[in-house]
């Protein structure tokens, strides 16, 4: 009898005596787990994100509790949604229900500048390859250059997916930090006339016959280029089609709100669940982070020097700024531009324009992680 | 293959292949602009 007592007392303490005798790397991670809360709540930095994130990682943290062994709460979010890439697709539908390409559509050239946005994803792959991560892992570390963290999520879950959770926190981490991170690189790249060029103001020109068509377009033409690519932009012109077809705004509604939500939810849940102590504290999660700010400061380098060839391309119509919005990071690279754009000229409206080119940004890194996945696959990488 | 072939081939395919499709798409933009021009419907303002 008192033995069978002293083993159910066993049982209610043996996760504080793991965690206060060799459960080192847990104590770390709820510590890591705390940031990340804070940082979401007291900071505003991505909430939706980090919140959901900072719980799961606190949750599986918390010894023995196994959350994600098979049938535990975490593991089977993770294998509904994330393990099959159902969570990130849903999530791009909602985006694209929430995306006006508008501002695109009236001066279509500006999509090269999202294209030009994407090259920190290759520089970068360079350098994780350098550094000597596998063939794969660099690709998924790369993606964090697409400033984009469904995209990051979808390559990384498929092909690297011990790394998901350092991908998934610097990928969110630094698109909350484009505001800091962009700006110097804008300013080191650009003269003082640069900054000041006042673009042509918008007049509506797109009809909606073309706004609906847009989506359909680019789904055959990059579903045709890039079929790998094609669940991501399949569903983003799915969410964006729905909008500007105007005739199920229920769905249009629940896609932008309800499923986007729960999907967010369950994915930041799903994701802090595979930060557990000894998965995460390595030494190659620092090169991560590392690699992310070096992803996002070359698209911003990229975006800035092709929009000032655009400049000179056009005699001066193009601030050169808004190429820095071309890096995706919807819709907070376009809100950068206008105030930087603004500290120089207070009367320089380049909003729509950096729109314009941030929408780009946004079709050019689903298509910089399409074209590398159908490149893997006719490599026979994947 | 080796891991810098590897590497390089991505990255000349990759950007390559990123500019090509956004350059296409930018000339369907352009053209399915100029197919479907602003109607006098659409100039009207929005009354929802």
């Amino acid at each position: 009898m008192l033995d069978a007592i002293l083993n159910g007392l066993g049982g209610l303490t043996s996760g504080a005596t793991f965690l206060f005798t060799q459960g080192w790397q847990n104590a770390v991670m709820l510590l890591v787990a705390g940031v990340l809360l804070y940082l979401g709540v007291k900071k505003d930095v991505e909430p939706l994100l980090l919140v959901p994130i900072g719980f799961g990682c606190f949750l599986v943290n918390l010894p023995l509790s196994d959350l994600m062994e098979q049938g535990g709460l975490l593991q089977t979010l993770y294998q509904m949604g994330i393990a099959n890439e159902l969570f990130p697709l849903l999530i791009f539908v909602g985006i694209g229900a929430m995306t006006d390409f508008g501002p695109l559509l009236e001066n279509p050239k500006i999509l090269l500048l999202g294209a030009a946005g994407q090259v920190g994803i290759f520089v970068t792959l360079l350098l994780a390859l350098a550094l000597g991560f596998k063939e794969l892992d660099a690709v998924s570390i790369a993606i964090i250059g697409a400033c984009d963290g469904p995209t990051a999520i979808y390559v990384a879950s498929q092909y690297a997916p011990h790394l998901l959770g350092p991908i998934s926190v610097a990928a969110y981490s630094y698109m909350a930090l484009v505001p800091i991170i962009m700006p110097p690189i804008m300013k080191a790249l650009t003269t003082e006339k640069e900054r000041v060029v006042r673009m042509a103001s918008s007049k509506k020109t797109v009809s909606q016959t073309t706004k609906l068509l847009f989506p359909i377009v680019v789904t055959i033409v990059t579903g045709l280029i890039a079929p790998k690519g094609l669940p991501l932009m399949g569903t983003v012109m799915l969410g964006n089609f729905m909008r500007e077809s105007g005739v199920v705004t229920r769905l249009l509604k629940a896609s932008e709100n309800e499923i986007a939500n729960v999907a967010t939810l369950f994915l930041g849940l799903a994701i802090g669940g595979t930060m557990e102590g000894h998965a995460f504290l390595k030494a190659q999660t620092l090169a991560i982070f590392g690699l992310g700010f070096i992803a996002i400061s070359m698209d911003t380098v990229f975006g800035v020097l092709f929009g000032k060839l655009m400049c000179f391309l056009t005699g001066g119509k193009i601030n050169p700024l808004i190429g820095a919005a071309g890096i995706s990071a919807y819709p907070m690279a376009a809100r950068v531009v206008q105030v930087e754009g603004q500290k120089y000229d207070k009367r320089n409206y380049l909003l729509m324009h950096a729109a314009g080119a941030n929408t780009g940004g946004q079709i050019g890194s689903v298509m910089a992680a399409a074209v590398m996945l159908s490149v893997l696959k006719g490599m026979g990488m994947i | 293959m080796d891991k810098w072939t590897f590497g390089l081939t991505l990255t000349v395919v990759g950007v390559g292949g990123t500019f090509f499709t956004l350059w296409i798409l930018s000339l369907v933009a352009t053209l399915l602009k100029k197919l479907f021009p602003l109607s006098a419907e659409d100039r009207a303002p929005n009354k929802s």
